[in-house]
């Protein structure tokens, strides 16, 4: 029995490119077969049509949906939408995580650290929902934000169900996901980096400008990455916490799914897709990206 | 180094942003005791009636079966992940950079992608949507955080270890009992309980795959679309930010040294690595 089970080491150890393929075949085509398989038979149904009569899938080549996208108006408008409010989540949470990662990479003890990175970690991996959910209730009409702004005579703010909202949800929700990769970014940046620059003369607003933020953007293009995709591909928070015009890419994409109109949905899901690669092209070429 | 200004100035906008992400979660820890269904505030009263109220057949089988998938999702993402870690970690062939961008790609894709990719993958196949396509769903974007875990850890494991547990005359069983193992036994805990939490979490792609039945994610959903059972929802959410807040802690615990609680860190980190080795 361990004779053999040396020989068996013994094989894998001469052999080692079996044991690479042993390790790595099957997850490779289980990922292959499910989800790559998948993602071309989506890219190729979305020049497909359904019947509008039978709504049978017709697999007859054409670029009808694109066309269809296209020129249709409102289409544009959800697109820019969409894409426009992921921009904005992303500028706030840059806005927002800079200072904080800075305050935790540089001035913080180690305890208050500490305590920081726990605050940081439990919102983001709580449920996605709740957080929506709780901020449906904060700006409801009769919420914590309108008992607030009574209670300090300031008149009441009516952002509840309204783009606004969505903005601020998904700025909530995808804020950690900025903060993390910000923070380790800040983390590398040597003290003696930032001595020099003020030992050669710089103010404050000058290193930050000239040697901080050149260092520390990779940093923060990982992060919105994150904030960037995760808003582009959403349609839950403008489902539960938008207004009749919040309607994001992906509200449209379920709404035809569930009509069956599968092909349509697969070219309009193409928008952010394409939108990524093209992010996702830049970020590489600011080098937040060699190593993927 | 900083001014005395800059430096308050931080700290308080720091103190604020930490505010910002936790009066949400307090306040619906509030909200699970309001004593009236109206869901405005202040809360009219304080009861621990819906509580009880919440342990309804509905939410007790939609928590079952998010167990079950959960569970079932981290199993596979547990032997998928490592089988592809230790392929990338241990040896050099072409395309080996391709394997963590493959892999990272359902998280890195909008998550509607994903989900209907596989809807119609089902449809055309002619496969009806049941348990196994809401794990499949799942398993998919999970793997890559077991990988990422195991990989991390990998990469600061010296090889070598495991040569001279060869050298010294161990087998393949006692080299993996007693050296692989424990460096990696950590790694997997925490990889596996992050991908339960995100499987346990997840709604968009879930809602693509799950036909007729209701993950607790899905079952909430609906709640809060319909305006139903908002009472049910608060008593939900309490326990959920009480439960989920237990495995974060934990596997912050097992990976202090390498702090890849978040989905995606180690490519972030890296990434941030490199383009600082080439910056300096």
């Amino acid at each position: 029995m361990r004779t053999a089970r040396v020989r068996f080491t013994g094989f894998f150890w001469r052999h080692r490119w079996a044991k690479a393929l042993l390790l790595l075949a099957p997850p490779l085509l289980a990922f292959a077969l499910v989800y790559l398989a998948s993602l071309v038979a989506l890219f190729l149904s979305s020049f497909w049509t359904v019947d509008p009569f039978t709504s049978e899938i017709r697999h007859a080549w054409n670029i009808d949906n694109y066309r269809q996208l296209w020129q249709g108006g409102a289409y544009h408008s959800i697109a820019f939408r969409t894409i426009g409010i992921a921009a904005a989540v992303t500028v706030a949470d840059a806005i927002l995580a800079f200072p904080l990662g800075y305050f935790m990479a540089r001035i913080a003890g180690g305890r208050s650290r500490a305590f920081a990175f726990v605050a940081v970690l439990l919102p983001l991996w709580s449920s996605y929902l709740i957080r929506v959910y709780i901020w449906r209730l904060i700006l409801d009409h009769n919420g914590v934000l309108n008992w607030t702004l009574q209670k300090i005579g300031l008149p009441a703010a009516n952002i509840g169900y309204t783009n606004w909202a969505v903005w601020l949800i998904f700025t909530y929700i995808w804020l950690p996901f900025m903060i993390l990769p910000v923070y380790g970014a800040l983390e590398r940046v040597p003290d003696s980096f930032l001595e020099a620059s003020r030992d050669l003369g710089a103010g404050g607003w000058t290193t930050f400008r000239r040697v901080l933020l050149p260092l520390t953007l990779p940093g923060v293009i990982a992060g919105s990455i994150f904030t960037f995709s995760l808003t582009l591909g959403d349609y839950i928070t403008p489902l539960l916490a938008g207004g009749a015009s919040s309607q994001f890419i992906g509200n449209v994409v379920y709404d035809n799914i569930n009509n069956q109109l599968t092909p349509f949905a697969a070219a309009f899901a193409a928008v952010p897709l394409a939108v990524m690669g093209v992010y996702l092209l830049i970020a590489r070429r600011l080098g937040a990206f060699e190593a993927l | 180094m900083e001014s005395r200004a800059t430096r308050l100035a931080l700290t308080v906008w720091s103190a604020l942003v930490v505010l910002f992400l936790w009066i949400p979660l307090a306040l619906i820890m509030v909200y699970a005791f309001n004593k009236s269904n109206v869901e405005g505030w202040p809360i009219s009263g304080f009861t621990t009636h819906w509580f009880h109220a919440a342990w309804t057949s509905e939410v007790r089988t939609s928590l079952w079966l998010s167990v079950r998938v959960g569970l079932i999702a981290t199993g596979l993402a547990l032997v998928l992940g490592s089988m592809a870690a230790f392929g990338v970690a241990r040896f050099r062939f072409f395309g080996r950079e391709a394997v963590s961008f493959l892999l990272v790609l359902p998280i890195a894709l909008p998550g509607i992608v994903t989900g209907i990719a596989l809807n119609s993958a089902f449809v055309a196949g002619n496969i009806n949507l049941s348990t196994w396509t809401i794990v499949t769903g799942h398993a998919t974007f999970c793997v890559v955080v077991v990988y990422n875990n195991v990989l991390a850890r990998l990469r600061r494991s010296s090889p070598s270890l495991i040569e001279a547990s060869q050298d010294l005359g161990a087998d393949g069983w006692q080299t993996f009992r007693f050296i692989v193992w424990p460096v990696l036994s950590t790694a997997l805990v925490a990889g596996g309980l992050l991908a339960f939490a995100l499987s346990f979490d997840e709604v968009i792609v879930t809602t693509f795959t799950a036909g007729a039945q209701n993950t607790l994610p899905l079952l909430i959903l609906g709640y809060i679309r319909l305006g139903q059972q908002l009472p049910v929802v608060n008593v939900i959410a309490f326990a959920m930010i009480l439960l989920t807040s237990i495995p974060v802690l934990l596997a912050q615990r097992l990976t202090r040294d390498t702090g890849v609680l978040r989905p995606g860190a180690a490519e972030v980190t890296e990434a941030v690595e490199t383009a600082q080795a080439t910056a300096y």
